[in-house]
Formats: C-alpha cells, sequence, structure tokens
C-alpha cells in the first residue's frame, strides 16, 4: 500500500515544475519499530592549526641550517641531505601546499584586494625566504624548496646551455611572476599553482596534464641543471632579484684563482661567471653610443609591451569568472548563444539583476586595463635590462658564482682545487692532494 | 662570515650594496606590517553550502585532488529510507536492485542494504565517490535530499585559492571556521 502511494507521489513530482532546488522533505522518515540504529555521519576534522606553525618553525630551522651548511660548513653533502629531507616534509608530507612559490599570488592578492584574508602561515612562506636570502643569498633554493631538490636529485648528465638560449630563457621567470601577479591581483586565476609541475607527485595523484608536466620537467631536469628553477620559477626571479644583493652568498676561493675553470664547468647551473677580462669594446664612444641605443631600445620595449598589454587585457580579463559569466549572459540575452551553462543557469536562479553583474565586470575588466599595460611595460623592462646586462662588460677577473643565478648547491666546492687544498690546510694535513684533484678533473 | 679571503670589493660598491639592501629589508618590513593587518589569525577551511550546490559536476572534475576532495554525504536523519530510492536508482532502471545497470552511481559508491520492509538504508562508501553529484541531482529532485556534497577535510588540503570555488557557478563554496568545518543539511531548514 505504501509502496503504491510513493509511486504516485513519484508519478505526480515528475511531472512538477522544479521549485525548489534544494529539495523538500517528501517522504517523512520512518519511525522503525525493531531497534535500528542510525548510523551517524563522519566529520573528520581539518588539519589542526598548530601543525601549520609547525611547518613554519620547520621552514626557519631548515633556512638557518641551510645557510649554515651552505655558506659557514661549506658542506654539499650537508646541504643534499637537507634538501632531501625537505624534499620528504614539504613535498611528501605537507603535499607541496603552501609553498613560497605559490605564495606570490597570495601576497598579490592580499596587496590588491583589502577583502582577501591571507592566511598566517602563507604570509611567513613568502617572507621568510626572502629575508634569509637578504643575507645569505639563495639558500632557500638549495636547501629548503622541495621543488628545487627534487630536480636537484635527478641531475644526472649537465648539458651546458650555450649562453644566449640561457639569457633568453632567464626572462621567462620575471615575466611569469608578472602573469602569476596580475592574474592573482585581479582575483582571476592562480596560474603558477596550476601549473606546478611537481605538487601532483607529491600528492601522487592530479590530472594527467600536470602528471605529464612533472614527469617532462624530470626528464629535462636529467640533462638540464634545474630546469623549471632557472627557466620558470617567478619566486626564484624574486630571489634572484634580492640575492644579487645579499650581505653574505657563496664564493670561492677568489684571490688566488687560478682559473682552471673546474668549477666553471662543475657548475650545473651555469652560475659560476665567466671573467671578461678585456672590454670587448674599447673603444668608449662606441661604447657609450652603444649604450645610449640599449637605453632606446629598452623605452621602445617598454612601450611597445605596455601596448601589447592594453590590447590583451580583454581576452586576459575574460579568464575572470565574473567577466566570463557577464559575457555568457549577454550573448544569451542578445540571443547569440541558446545553450545556456551551468554558471548562467544558476546565475539566473539567485534573480540578482543582470546590471550588477555588468557593473562589477565591468570593475574587473577596468582592473585588468590597468594591470595588463604594466605587465606589458614590465615585460618589456625585464627584455631591455636583459639585453643591456648581456651586452655590459662585466667587472670581475675570476671565476666566482653569479648571486642572483648561484642556488648555492655548494658543488664547486668540492671541485675547486684551491679550495681542497685550503679545506685540507684547515684539516691540520698540509699535503696537497694532486690525484683526487686530477680525478675530479676528468669527472 | 664564511668566504675564506674577503673579496678585494671597492667600497663605493658594498655601499650600494648596503643601501639597496636596506631599502629590501624596508620593503619587507612594509609589506610584513601591511600583510599581518590584512591575515587573520582565526583559520578557516572550504565547505560547501548544500542549499546553493546545484549539481553540475564541477566538485569532481575541477578539485586538485584525484579522486575529488569532495565526496558526497548521506544524512540520515534526513532520508526516507525509500524503496524507490531516485539517487541511488536510473531513472527508470530495469529493476529494483542491486545491478550496475540500475544504478545512477557511476562508481557504485551508494550501498544498499535492506531494513524491515519496505525500507532501506544507503551508505556511502567514501574511497569510490568521486563527488560527481548524480546521486545528490537525483535525492534533490525527487527525494528528501538528505544526500549532498560536502568538502571531506581528511582530503582535502585547503588551497588558499579553491580550484573548485573559482568554478563554482553558484557561488556555493564558502569559508568557514576551521572548529566548525562542515555545513550540514538538517530537517528544520527543508520544512
Amino acid at each position: 500500500m505504501r509502496r503504491m502511494l510513493r509511486a504516485c507521489l513519484y508519478l505526480t513530482l515528475l511531472s512538477l515544475p522544479l521549485v525548489a532546488a534544494f529539495g523538500v522533505e517528501r517522504f517523512p522518515p520512518p519511525e522503525f519499530d525493531a531497534g535500528y540504529k542510525m548510523p551517524v555521519t563522519t566529520m573528520p576534522p581539518a588539519r589542526a592549526l598548530w601543525l601549520s606553525y609547525v611547518d613554519v618553525a620547520v621552514l626557519v630551522a631548515a633556512l638557518a641550517l641551510a645557510s649554515y651548511l651552505v655558506l659557514k660548513k661549506r658542506s654539499r653533502d650537508g646541504v643534499l641531505a637537507l634538501s632531501v629531507f625537505s624534499l620528504l616534509y614539504f613535498g611528501f608530507y605537507q603535499q607541496g601546499c603552501v609553498c613560497s612559490i605559490g605564495s606570490v599570488q597570495d601576497v598579490a592578492l592580499a596587496l590588491f584586494n583589502s577583502g582577501y584574508v591571507v592566511p598566517l602561515t602563507t604570509v611567513a612562506f613568502f617572507l621568510l625566504p626572502l629575508l634569509f636570502t637578504l643575507f645569505f643569498g639563495r639558500t632557500f633554493c638549495s636547501g629548503v624548496c622541495p621543488m628545487g631538490a627534487m630536480q636537484d636529485l635527478v641531475l644526472l648528465k649537465p648539458v651546458k646551455v650555450p649562453a644566449w638560449l640561457e639569457h633568453a630563457l632567464g626572462t621567462l621567470p620575471f615575466v611569469y611572476l608578472g602573469a602569476g601577479i596580475l592574474f592573482a591581483a585581479t582575483g582571476s586565476l592562480f596560474i603558477i599553482c596550476e601549473y606546478d609541475p611537481f605538487v601532483a607527485l607529491y600528492r601522487r595523484t592530479g590530472s594527467f596534464g600536470m602528471l605529464a608536466l612533472g614527469a617532462a620537467f624530470l626528464i629535462v631536469g636529467i640533462f638540464v641543471g634545474r630546469p623549471y628553477c632557472r627557466f620558470l620559477c617567478p619566486y626564484g626571479a624574486l630571489l634572484s632579484l634580492v640575492s644579487r644583493f645579499s650581505k653574505w652568498g657563496v664564493t670561492l676561493s677568489p684571490t688566488d684563482c687560478i682559473h682552471c675553470q673546474i668549477c666553471d664547468t662543475a657548475c650545473p647551473y651555469g652560475a659560476i661567471a665567466d671573467p671578461m677580462l678585456k672590454d670587448p669594446h674599447p673603444d668608449p664612444r662606441k661604447r657609450a653610443r652603444r649604450r645610449l641605443a640599449l637605453l632606446a631600445l629598452t623605452a621602445l620595449l617598454v612601450v611597445l609591451g605596455g601596448w601589447l598589454g592594453e590590447r590583451l587585457s580583454v581576452p586576459f580579463s575574460n579568464s575572470h569568472a565574473t567577466v566570463s559569466l557577464a559575457e555568457q549572459i549577454a550573448a544569451e540575452d542578445a540571443g547569440k548563444i541558446k545553450e545556456p551553462t551551468d554558471a548562467s543557469k544558476a546565475f539566473r536562479q539567485t534573480g540578482q539583476p543582470v546590471e550588477e553583474l555588468y557593473a562589477e565586470a565591468h570593475r574587473v575588466r577596468g582592473r585588468f586595463a590597468v594591470g595588463s599595460v604594466l605587465f606589458g611595460a614590465f615585460v618589456g623592462l625585464v627584455f631591455g635590462l636583459t639585453l643591456i646586462s648581456v651586452s655590459e662588460p662585466h667587472e670581475r677577473n675570476v671565476y666566482d658564482p653569479d648571486p642572483a643565478d648561484c642556488v648555492s648547491c655548494g658543488r664547486c666546492y668540492v671541485y675547486c682545487p684551491k679550495e681542497i687544498v685550503r679545506v685540507k690546510r684547515i684539516q691540520g694535513k698540509n699535503v696537497i692532494p694532486l690525484t683526487p684533484v686530477r680525478g675530479e678533473q676528468k669527472g | 662570515m664564511s668566504a675564506p679571503m674577503d673579496k678585494p670589493e671597492s667600497s663605493r660598491r658594498q655601499f650600494f650594496n648596503g643601501t639597496v639592501r636596506g631599502a629590501f629589508l624596508f620593503l619587507l618590513g612594509a609589506a610584513t606590517t601591511l600583510l599581518f593587518r590584512r591575515s587573520q589569525p582565526k583559520r578557516t577551511v572550504w565547505q560547501i553550502d548544500p542549499y546553493k550546490c546545484i549539481c553540475c559536476t564541477n566538485c569532481a572534475t575541477k578539485c586538485v585532488m584525484h579522486p575529488s576532495a569532495v565526496k558526497c554525504v548521506q544524512v540520515y536523519p534526513m532520508c526516507g529510507y525509500c524503496k524507490l530510492c531516485t539517487g541511488y536508482f536510473e531513472p527508470e532502471p530495469i529493476s529494483l536492485d542491486t545491478g550496475a545497470e540500475n544504478q545512477l552511481c557511476p562508481t557504485g559508491a551508494i550501498k544498499r542494504r535492506q531494513l524491515e520492509d519496505p525500507y532501506y538504508e544507503y551508505n556511502i562508501d567514501e574511497p569510490l565517490c568521486i563527488g560527481c553529484a548524480k546521486c545528490v541531482k537525483g535525492c534533490v529532485l525527487f527525494g528528501n535530499g538528505s544526500f549532498f556534497l560536502q568538502v571531506r577535510h581528511d582530503r582535502c588540503v585547503n588551497c588558499d585559492e579553491c580550484a573548485i570555488a573559482i568554478a563554482c557557478p553558484s557561488q556555493a563554496f564558502q569559508r568557514v571556521p576551521a572548529d566548525k568545518p562542515y555545513l550540514f543539511k538538517n530537517r528544520e531548514h527543508q520544512a
């Protein structure tokens, strides 16, 4: 009987227009006779707050230890061991989130939107490595960053990237940084997280695209040292800027450099700057003219970039959910699109006036108009400054790590013959180890 | 600090570097103050307001976790224990049994158990659930709506910018306090 009733009710309901989207109590819950115990729906708790403070504490400890191992102890093995720990902790245990690289976007979003509250942990992950880099150079990259550790571990057969390619690709991190800030500050997308190559590996789950990207980076990373760090990492771009002015940093034995070039060969990241002993353009008038031309070119690039950014601001802004929804609603109302999307259906259900949506979309477009121009001009500036820095003669006359590019992995310590001698002398063994040095030279 | 021998650098360059370093420090300090003012000590997590959810299947596809951290939950006090459960069965089932061809759930994550006639208990086998909301749609449209989606916090990594929240067409995703991380439906709200 009851079953029949239910079937009837079911059929009438089928013909009813669907008024309430969230359901109503159509079938009163039954009252059971014989001792039925109703199961309780579980509510697994979120990760405890104090654990995120542990993460910050581990970050500080790892940064301090990395700086100590790189600068004071000058131990490649120590840094390697620490990086493996960081890979396990920040990568596989913490599942790659929150990470300093992605935190750039949170910070951008928080700085440009007063409504967004950024978690304290994220702020710490953004600021602490920058602070340490300001004093000790990029020790974060070698010992703490799980992405760097991963790439450092797979590097088996390093190939030297030609200088022109290195300089050209070296602009990408800044472009990526600018794009990441543009899309995060406008509240549209977190592209740096979306195209994070290794987070899917840490979680051992992810879309095929993400896993494939990670695998591709690892395979390339076997031959090209740290491809992500050098040619894409936006946080690395920030760190390289700061690291130029760091108080301390990785150095070899500069005063008695014998120009053996072993360190240059040993560095898989192309970070040992070639000393340019003589100026390629000795004629001062020629050089001045060249400088002037480059400055003019930079100005031109900035203007060109700004113009291109202005052109691209509308397509960029369509990545924002509100703008794309407004576009969709407008196209539907104009009869251009027949099929409504989930978003447009949901919007119409809320009964919010279309004008409000358009106004909001307009506001976002306005922000993109400014942001895109700035982004384009910034890209132009990066290209221009790269050209200038490439053509300017360097002042150094010894082989030494470039503070901007050096990720402080400590490989060169083991290879510099002068350094080996120095270490031996400190250890009280006044024997010059000729054989090991020759052995190292071959390898 | 560590360098075996100090670089013979000009003091001008050192002064320049020191000045820039000071400027960077100042910038960092300013950023810290600003960010701390914009941050909050109270921790929040993501959750779905089940009354706003329109079952669009984005939860199954957009989450950075695979399968999604969003899963269907069953709130038993709201369930009608129907024999013909429209969250469990295809719209026109061949027969009312556990045959895969009759089930709505693509992964067979709903377990059906007979109680006293004519009532059946429906349980979610969470590891199998992918959060596609097919069952939720069925239950909401023709039943009591005791099936609904929730972010499961044993799986959610709590991204600051949740990929599903961005994609959610009905803005059903919201931040809730971490000590009360679930937004369950209840009978009082329904009536």
